[in-house]
């Protein structure tokens, strides 16, 4: 038995991880709380293009802050329609078919993500996922305190998380596959024996062709 | 007296030319070895057009395509791929010929429901660019990409089951064609193994219909894939063929081209050496000069741009078995050289292109198919080369591979061939697993990449070739893995090769060398005995 282990942000859908949280910015209790978050979060843009281009961890630190002072119930009342406004209409068409391919051959599929963990259970759910692995926020007293909990799901800790996963569920890494768009996901998609490319960008598209590396395009499909 | 193809080498012979890769080599061979050129090309038909509708007015054991055709009735076109002719056609293609023809009159007939289908089985999705060539811009315009487009094979919702032959062996195919009122095969007839049932019932069928006969055993009782009559390959295919015939109304063109691969200024590469004049001997020096000078992938550039002048020989429709018989002549009447008694070491060069490696590189696997597979197999009668004796080829075996082409075979080549070479094995252990690879099936269904089966089916390829022989080299290898990989013995030049395969070989061994491209076949029989009368003194109708 094995698994495919998905990145979703790019590979599955053409969302990122600033989407779904713009849209919890702009949908705060009142429009002065929303101005007041996305007035911070603006403040804080520069800040986080260098955190990008750095340090994906400390990006998604940075990012997921601003949902500092957000009630649970709001994150997760909202969860549903983030889904559905914001990541639903941007799956790759090709996407749940690909996933499916997947599935029928008796693998486990598990979704590995930066995005939170209450939004890709929809999306797990919509692809027919059987696993996830993402970010969650750390919650005190029924509010977000826009600190992400350890692990934080990103770059060389989604290899440890794969692995992890695979060993917690009796899977041989040599027989599982990894999808991703992304350079900064190489020590995920190096960790199994089926590492392949999907939709890539220049620095992952150059290392796949050096090391043969499957390259998949789900963006360009009709 | 020989025939004039069959040229001995003697003391004050000059070098053969041969290809290794896309560079020509220049190679001394023993005094005695007996050199195989090809036929000078056949004269080609005069009227094309006029050729293709007497052909499916007047067609073999069926009745006209006019008779067949009813408003409003539902019609699919299949077509060839392009793997073959090789290199590629100069347009116009004779498949764009035979399709504006069909066309025209299933429009005269009110049939509209019409949707042309490139059969392409588990080989690569064609390109718009590559359809265009082969189908014109008219056609191409007109039906691309909703009424013209490429069978997908991995489509579960788009084939369906039609049989199982008394074998047992299971009938797939495109579920379109299954349920159409008349299914028209278009085909380009390059070599005998193609065309006849292995039309429809390969070209429009998947791995489950393919397995039935791409597979380590069936490939091993093939004693001759160019040879139908005793091609174990051939016979299966016919059995589905046949259930296929039962169950469609099956239309079938054939046509034939010659072997002038070459425009009129290279025409001397299929020329004896020692016939060049002053000025085709300066031209193969320049040639040399100027592969060895220009990098791989310009030669690569170049050779791909290069699309051959091939005049079409024959047009032949009706009834698939009966068309079948006609083509298979005029294959053998433009290919045949006969050759008298079996050699002890064959010589031959290897070229830059397969059919499965148009517009890309030719990788170490398709190496060995060409080796194994297509140069091994290019005789009819008994094989060129004796049993458990030497072939010496030459190529650079250079390890590189087309990522979008041949995704798969990377991982057959690297990850498989270390630990097996052995065809049952790599079939029982390993063909399951690729065949279930969503990544390579996403590959093949929607970019531009083999069947993850196909590497396999290429290893196969070559399993009669290597239950043959004993030995083979390799000559001018860049490196020494991959030859291993094969299983082949290197050597840096052909004086080395031949040294080394004497030292297994019977004191004054028999040295064949086959001089391809253009095409080419060797029809052998004992030493003594006169060649089968394979090909009529004249041809019956073309």
């Amino acid at each position: 038995m094995a698994a495919s282990y998905f990145d979703v942000d790019g590979t599955l859908v053409s969302t990122n991880l600033v989407h779904p949280t713009l849209f919890y910015l702009l949908n705060q209790s009142t429009p002065l709380h929303s101005a007041m978050k996305l007035g911070l979060a603006v403040a804080k843009a520069p800040w986080m293009v260098l955190a990008e281009m750095r340090d994906r961890r400390l990006f998604n630190e940075m990012l997921f802050s601003a949902y500092q002072g957000v009630s649970e119930d709001r994150l997760l009342s909202l969860a549903e329609e983030a889904f559905d406004k914001v990541i639903k209409p941007r799956i790759y068409p090709a996407a749940k078919d690909f996933v499916k391919a997947s599935l029928d051959t008796g693998q486990d599929v598990v979704l590995v993500s930066g995005a939170l963990d209450f939004l890709m259970k929809f999306l797990a759910d919509y692809l027919g996922a059987t696993d996830v692995i993402a970010n969650r926020l750390e919650i005190k007293d029924r509010y977000a305190t826009g600190k992400l909990l350890r692990p934080v799901v990103a770059g060389p800790e989604k290899a440890r998380l794969v692995r992890e996963h695979a060993r917690g569920k009796g899977h041989n890494l040599d027989d599982c596959f990894a999808y991703s768009d992304s350079y900064s996901d190489v020590p995920m998609l190096s960790v199994v024996g089926y590492p392949a490319a999907i939709n890539p960008d220049r620095k992952l598209s150059l290392l796949a062709q050096a090391y043969h590396w499957p390259i998949i395009r789900l963006e360009a499909k009709a | 007296m020989s025939h004039p193809c069959l040229v001995t080498i003697d003391s004050r012979s000059a070098p053969r030319a041969l290809f290794s890769g896309d560079q020509l080599v220049e190679v001394d061979l023993p005094t005695g070895t007996r050199v195989v050129y090809p036929k000078p090309p056949l004269a080609g038909l005069k009227d094309v057009d006029a050729a293709i509708r007497y052909a499916i007015n007047h067609p073999y054991n069926s009745e006209p395509l006019y008779a067949k055709l009813r408003p409003g009735m539902k019609v699919t076109i299949a077509v060839d791929d392009i793997s073959l002719p090789l290199p590629q056609m100069k347009r116009p293609d004779i498949r764009e010929r035979v399709l504006t023809i069909v066309l025209d009159l299933l429009a005269d007939y009110s049939v509209d429901d019409v949707e042309i289908i490139v059969a392409t089985s588990v080989h690569r999705r064609m390109k718009d660019y590559e359809v265009r060539h082969m189908v014109g811009d008219k056609i191409f315009n007109a039906y691309w990409p909703k009424k013209l487009y490429n069978h997908d094979a991995e489509n579960a919702a788009n084939m369906k089951y039609l049989g199982t032959t008394e074998l047992g062996e299971e009938v797939e195919l495109n579920k379109r064609a299954c349920e159409s009122d008349l299914v028209i095969y278009v085909n380009l007839n390059y070599v005998p193994m193609d065309g006849g049932h292995k039309s429809v019932a390969v070209g429009l069928c998947g791995y489950r219909s393919l397995r039935a006969h791409h597979n380590p055993k069936t490939m091993r009782d093939c004693h001759s894939y160019m040879d139908p009559s005793s091609s174990a390959l051939s016979t299966s295919v016919e059995r589905m063929g046949r259930l296929v015939n039962q169950k469609l109304n099956v239309f079938t063109i054939e046509t034939t081209v010659n072997n002038r691969m070459f425009d009129r200024t290279l025409d001397f590469l299929a020329k004896n050496e020692d016939d060049l004049t002053a000025a085709e001997r300066a031209a193969m020096r320049a040639l040399m000069f100027t592969l060895k000078k220009t990098p791989q992938a310009a030669r690569q550039a170049v050779f791909q741009r290069v699309h051959a002048p091939y005049d079409v020989t024959g047009v032949f429709a009706g009834e698939t078995e009966a068309v079948h018989g006609h083509t298979l002549k005029k294959c053998y009447e433009q290919y045949l050289v006969p050759v008298q008694g079996q050699a002890d070491i064959l010589i031959t060069g290897i070229p830059y292109i397969s059919p499965y490696n148009v517009n890309s590189f030719l990788n170490p696997l398709l190496v060995q198919v060409m080796a194994n597979g297509y140069l091994f197999n290019l005789y009819k009668g008994l094989p060129m080369v004796k049993k458990g004796g030497t072939m010496i080829v030459l190529h650079p075996c250079t390890d590189l591979f087309d990522n979008e082409h041949h995704a798969p075979y990377i991982e057959f080549v690297h990850r498989l061939l270390p630990e097996t070479r052995d065809a049952m094995e790599l079939h029982k252990k390993y063909e399951q697993k690729f065949a279930n690879n969503p990544a390579y099936i996403e590959m093949y269904r929607f970019g531009n990449a083999y069947h993850p089966t196909h590497p396999f089916f290429m290893w196969y390829w070559g399993e009669a070739g290597r239950q043959h022989i004993g030995r083979m080299i390799v000559v001018g290898p860049d490196n020494e893995y991959i030859p291993k990989l094969l299983g082949w013995e290197t050597a840096r030049t052909m004086e080395e090769a031949l040294r080394m395969a004497k030292q297994t070989a019977p004191p004054q061994p028999d040295i064949l060398c086959l001089h391809p491209p253009p095409m080419l076949m060797c029809e052998v029989t004992e030493r003594g005995h006169k060649p089968a009368l394979s090909v009529p003194p004249e041809s019956s109708r073309g």
